[in-house]
């Protein structure tokens, strides 16, 4: 038998509810994997071995596989809130936090009895693109160790790719999900603005934030989606939209789907390897039944100001809190009140929370508050109507997840505009708030290249489809990395 | 941006920076900024702002009272305490 | 002062009557353990969310209606954002901009006998902060009880309309009299649950500028109000007619010392950086329901007042003081109701309830007297069995058992004495009794005359009908 941690969660499933591995077995398969590789690829902030046990035992003791995730293990995003185990947001001002109450979505996985190994690593507060803002340390790509994993979800989508878990919860503000599933090799759905409950979601940019699954498969994806979107009534946001079966998705036809191809994804930015894979990917899609047409998004090219406009007025407002009153870290310093809260902010905020916070308190500030705030909500407005107009002639569009494969430790860090440019094919479409998917197309030098397929609002089941149908026509998704103490990948796939 | 624009930004998100963090990010702020100037050439008069990527309203809840949380819970996480209080430092007035 | 022109804004801040928080279910309770009654959401953890409460919207709808203001739809909430203690997510959610809950309306009441319109910038709804207290170390204690508390602002229009401290304390005397008519708030401006803070400034007659404002805070009762205003007029004055300039600042009012002192200087003031807030959706009205809570509005202060001055014949001054309190009112309203005279039931209303109610923990409500029981009463002293002077002491008795008035008087034998042999006999006894005074009394020393009126109550136990002693007493003189 292949060994557990390569196999999907749906495959899992499948062996627990037949009683053909125990739930023991199996949570013990992901922490001993955690054991093994992550020395090297540093995914986890905190790993939970006795609740993990703890839950798996319960499970063994009862008679029947009460739910469908329950067992599996799972690894948490750490800027969601899980009670009783420490929630970082990879930052020394939470170094310690402990919150006293679970985020909505952890209680619906709490619910079906999911075995949670442990809570991974992103940048600090999710504000990067490569996990190397993390407050700690830098995860590596499971693919390439001296290379990121991508960000702001980079623990997450590491950990799934190295089968330290068998899925993972990550959040996506501007392509926080996506890109590092992108980089990993990995699926990665951020759903519609409002499809999936904030409350417990440690808040980045309020209007754009949401949580997501990062899975090994499709159908992984649809089976997490699925136990945790609906309405949740302690987030305004949250939409009263029924949930429908996500799994009815699983279907591979995309005969009479309409893509489109928007001309601004495929620019000069986008690498050409990368570009290649993407078309070809494409390619396919036609050749299975689909249309592709070409469209221009003409405000494609404001979107990265947009988004680094409006993501941090709010942030700055939403880090606020963090002043070492209530919880948190407090300088020991012995000064007063202002200068206590300036100077914990100072010791516990990485340059990269700093410098956002900083440029979104400059957005909102009397006098620029027009020029720069709100008249980037205006042209997020002109952008959202650039989609809008695609979906008059669309069902979905289909893009390159990035314009790069990972790259090196390092190679970015010093200079954020180009560090931003990472989250060019993504941006736009947390400010239009829609659902998205990124599924492995190809590898360019050894290095995972992710197809990114893009619905209407509320559209889950199409981006599922179309990235089903996509999946099951390649090979992409049985590679595994071949990292040092974890068994030989399987093989398979062209190059 | 200027440096001084800088400090003063900082005093209003309570960030002390030290010299070389206000020169550093003034530098780096102001060619963002640049970067984002060509926002300005975009004709907007018209537009509407958009707040929520959703479009709802009156979402409210009843009003009826829930159960808080434990004083245990709440103060678990304080700095410093003493007994049921938070416990912050002098408050200078300018 | 009298060279100056005076101009007061008034900003008031009424904490809402819901069970819960404006954001979160917590309880609004006053006075709990400190932090016993706080969540994530109003203790402003990691990741919580506000869903608003709707009693709040609708109560702050009501009053904007009932100031006779134009309803935002929509309406929209956002981020105040400043840093302090008490505000556990350094941001405040309030309103702000075009488009609060209630816009441009006015208050209309009378001053010294006079009309006056007070016209209202906006009414809008936020939540409150928690309480830092200062200790003796020189730290400070935060309780985040009151955090997210609904709180109801209310804003004068700029330039100001109100010109005196006087009309100033008037403003919040008919202002909070509405509040407590429509059931918004419970107005005890000493337990903060009304705020108010006035913003002075003066500048000379004929000058078209306006000169800097003073903030006044720790205004907590009505006379404060007026002490406070009266006092910073002055001192603007003073400052202004030496050559001096007014310093826009906040200025503390020490009620014991009679003065306001500078807190802070508004130089110093954050910028508050406004968004619209991510969390929370818009508000709209529909016109439909905003005619239904019109229609449901009770009868307020100025239509009571004209009613009673109509139907009930009473002078404007009575109609005034009936008024401010609508259960007073309510009260006053039922008693007259069951007894033919109007103004009798007044001054009994104004007079021995309110002095009981006032001097009783738990006010009106705690007392046991019922309208119909005031009307009872009243009618005994008609009838004459009981004087006046009694039906005050059976009145308090009312009030503290419940009892009926004409079952006290029995329970405690207080039937006045009307039976003219019987009270001629005691007025020759106390003759007899004192007949050096008798002699002064019929030599002309009127005053004497209360000497014997009251050995004739004290003989009677007070129960003789004073009228008739009176009578008496001179009858028997002669």
């Amino acid at each position: 038998m292949a060994e557990l941690q390569e196999l999907t969660a749906h495959h899992l499933m499948d062996l627990l509810a037949r009683r053909e591995v125990s739930y023991t077995d199996l949570a013990k398969a992901s922490l001993d994997t955690i054991e093994r590789v992550d020395s090297q690829v540093r995914a986890f902030v905190t790993v939970t071995p006795e609740r993990a046990l703890s839950v798996a035992a319960a499970l063994d003791a009862a008679k029947a596989h009460p739910s469908p995730l329950a067992g599996i293990p799972i690894a948490i995003k750490d800027n969601m809130c899980t009670r009783g185990i420490p929630t970082t947001c990879s930052s020394k001002i939470l170094r310690n936090w402990v919150p006293p109450y679970n985020a909505t979505v952890v209680e619906r996985l709490l619910q079906q009895q999911v075995v949670i190994s442990g809570k991974t690593n992103l940048d600090e507060f999710a504000m990067g693109s490569s996990t190397e803002n993390s407050g700690f340390f830098t995860t590596h790509n499971p693919w390439d160790l001296t290379r990121v994993p991508g960000g702001s979800s980079g623990g997450s989508a590491a950990a799934v790719a190295a089968g330290e878990v068998a899925a993972a919860l990550g959040s996506d503000t501007g392509g926080s999900i996506r890109q590092p599933a992108s980089f990993c090799g990995v699926v990665g759905l951020k759903p519609t603005y409002g499809r999936v409950s904030r409350y417990g979601l440690v808040a980045f940019a309020s209007s754009l934030d949401q949580i997501g699954p990062i899975t090994r498969d499709v159908t992984d994806a649809a089976i997490v989606l699925q136990a945790i979107a609906g309405h949740d009534p302690r987030d305004s946001t949250s939409v009263p939209l029924p949930v429908p079966d996500y799994t009815k998705s699983l279907v591979a036809n995309v005969k009479g789907l309409r893509i489109g191809k928007p001309r601004e994804y495929f620019g000069e930015g986008i690498d050409a390897p990368v570009r290649q894979m993407v078309e070809r990917a494409i390619d396919l899609m036609v050749s299975l039944g689909a249309q592709c047409e070409e469209i221009s998004m003409p405000h494609t090219q404001y979107a990265l100001p947009v988004y680094y406009l409006i993501a941090p007025s709010e942030c700055s407002s939403n880090l606020a809190r963090y002043d070492g009153v209530k919880y948190g870290l407090r300088t020991a310093q012995d000064v007063d009140m202002i200068a206590m809260m300036e100077k914990s902010r100072d010791e516990g905020f990485g340059p990269e929370v700093k410098r956002r916070i900083m440029l979104g308190t400059y957005a909102l500030s009397a006098g620029y508050y027009d020029a720069y705030y709100l008249k980037a909500q205006k042209v997020r407005t002109l952008i959202k109507r650039d989609f809008d107009r695609a979906w008059e002639q669309f069902d979905v569009l289909l893009t390159p997840t990035s314009p790069t494969v990972a790259f090196e430790i390092g190679a970015r860090v010093a200079d954020p505009l180009r560090m931003y440019a990472a989250d060019l094919c993504t941006i736009p479409v947390n400010l239009a708030g829609l659902p998205a998917i990124s599924v492995p197309c190809g590898f360019v030098d050894g290095l995972p290249v992710g197809l990114q397929v893009i619905g209407k609002p509320f559209a889950e089941e199409t981006v599922l489809q179309v990235a089903y149908t996509y999946e099951q026509h390649t090979e992409w998704h049985k590679r595994r990395p071949n990292l040092e103490g974890s068994t030989a990948a399987a093989g398979g796939g062209a190059k | 941006m200027t440096e001084d624009e800088v400090a003063h930004v900082a005093y209003l998100a309570r960030l002390e920076l030290t010299p070389e963090e206000r020169k550093l990010f003034t530098v780096q702020l102001d060619s963002i900024l640049a970067h984002f100037r060509h926002l300005q050439e975009l004709d907007t008069t018209s537009v509407p702002p958009t707040s929520h990527a959703i479009s709802m309203q009156n979402v409210l809840r009843d009003d009826e009272v829930t159960q808080s949380l434990p004083v245990e819970d709440v103060l678990a996480n304080a700095p410093e305490r003493d007994d049921s209080f938070f416990v912050v430092p002098r408050i200078v007035e300018s | 002062m009298s060279r100056f022109e005076a101009f007061i804004g008034m900003e008031v801040h009424a904490e809402l009557l819901t069970e819960s928080k404006m954001f979160c279910g917590c309880s609004t309770k006053f006075g709990g353990p400190p932090n016993s009654n706080v969540c994530p959401v109003c203790m402003g953890l990691p990741g919580s969310l506000p869903v608003a409460n709707r009693k709040a919207v609708e109560l702050v709808v009501k009053t904007a209606l009932a100031l006779n203001c134009e309803i935002s739809s929509p309406s929209i909430f956002y981020r105040k954002n400043y840093f302090y203690p008490d505000l556990p997510k350094n941001y405040q959610i309030s309103q702000y901009g075009d488009d609060p809950i209630g816009r441009n309306g006015y208050l209309d009441f009378m001053v010294d006998g006079r009309p006056k319109r007070v016209h209202i910038r906006r009414v809008h709804l936020e939540e409150d902060t928690g309480k830092l207290f200062h200790v003796a170390t020189g730290q400070s204690h935060v309780d985040y009880n009151r955090s997210g508390v609904p709180l109801m602002e209310i804003v004068t229009e700029f330039p100001p309309d109100i010109h005196t401290a006087e009309e100033a304390r008037e403003y919040l005397v008919n202002l909070r009299s509405i509040l407590l008519y429509l059931g918004v708030c419970d107005g005890k401006m000493e337990e903060g649950s009304l705020r108010c803070e006035p913003n002075v400034s003066i500048r000379a007659k004929g000058s078209m500028e306006f000169n800097p404002k003073v903030e006044l805070k720790n205004l907590n009762s009505f006379r404060a109000v007026y002490r406070g205003v009266a006092y910073e007029l002055e001192r603007q004055a003073k400052l202004l007619s030496s050559g001096g300039r007014v310093t826009q600042e906040t200025r503390r009012w020490d009620d014991a010392r009679g003065e306001t002192f500078v807190m802070r200087s508004k130089e110093f003031e954050q910028e508050y950086r406004y968004f619209p807030e991510p969390d929370l959706v818009p508000l709209t009205f529909a016109p439909e329901w905003l005619d239904e809570l019109r229609r449901a509005l009770p009868e307020l202060p100025e239509a009571k007042r004209a009613r009673y001055q109509q139907r009930y014949g009473l002078p404007a001054y009575d109609a005034a003081v009936l008024t401010v309190d609508p259960r007073i009112a309510a009260f006053f309203e039922r008693a007259a109701d069951a007894h033919h005279d109007a103004k009798a039931v007044a001054n009994w209303v104004m007079g021995d309830l309110t002095r009981l109610a006032n001097a009783t923990d738990g006010g009106l409500d705690a007392l046991k007297v019922t309208p119909d029981a005031l009307a009872a009463l009243l009618k005994l002293i008609d009838a004459g069995t009981i004087s006046g002077r009694t039906a005050k002491d059976v009145f308090q008795e009312m009030c503290q058992t419940g009892k009926a008035p004409d079952q006290i008087v029995r329970e405690k034998g207080l039937t006045q004495i009307s039976d003219e042999t019987a009270l001629a006999a005691v007025v020759d006894t106390v003759f007899r009794e004192n007949p050096k005074e008798v002699e002064r009394l019929r030599n002309g020393e009127e005053k004497l005359l209360a000497f014997f009126v009251g050995q004739v109550m004290r003989a009677t136990r007070g129960k003789a009908a004073p009228d008739l002693v009176n009578r008496l007493i001179r009858e028997r003189l002669s």
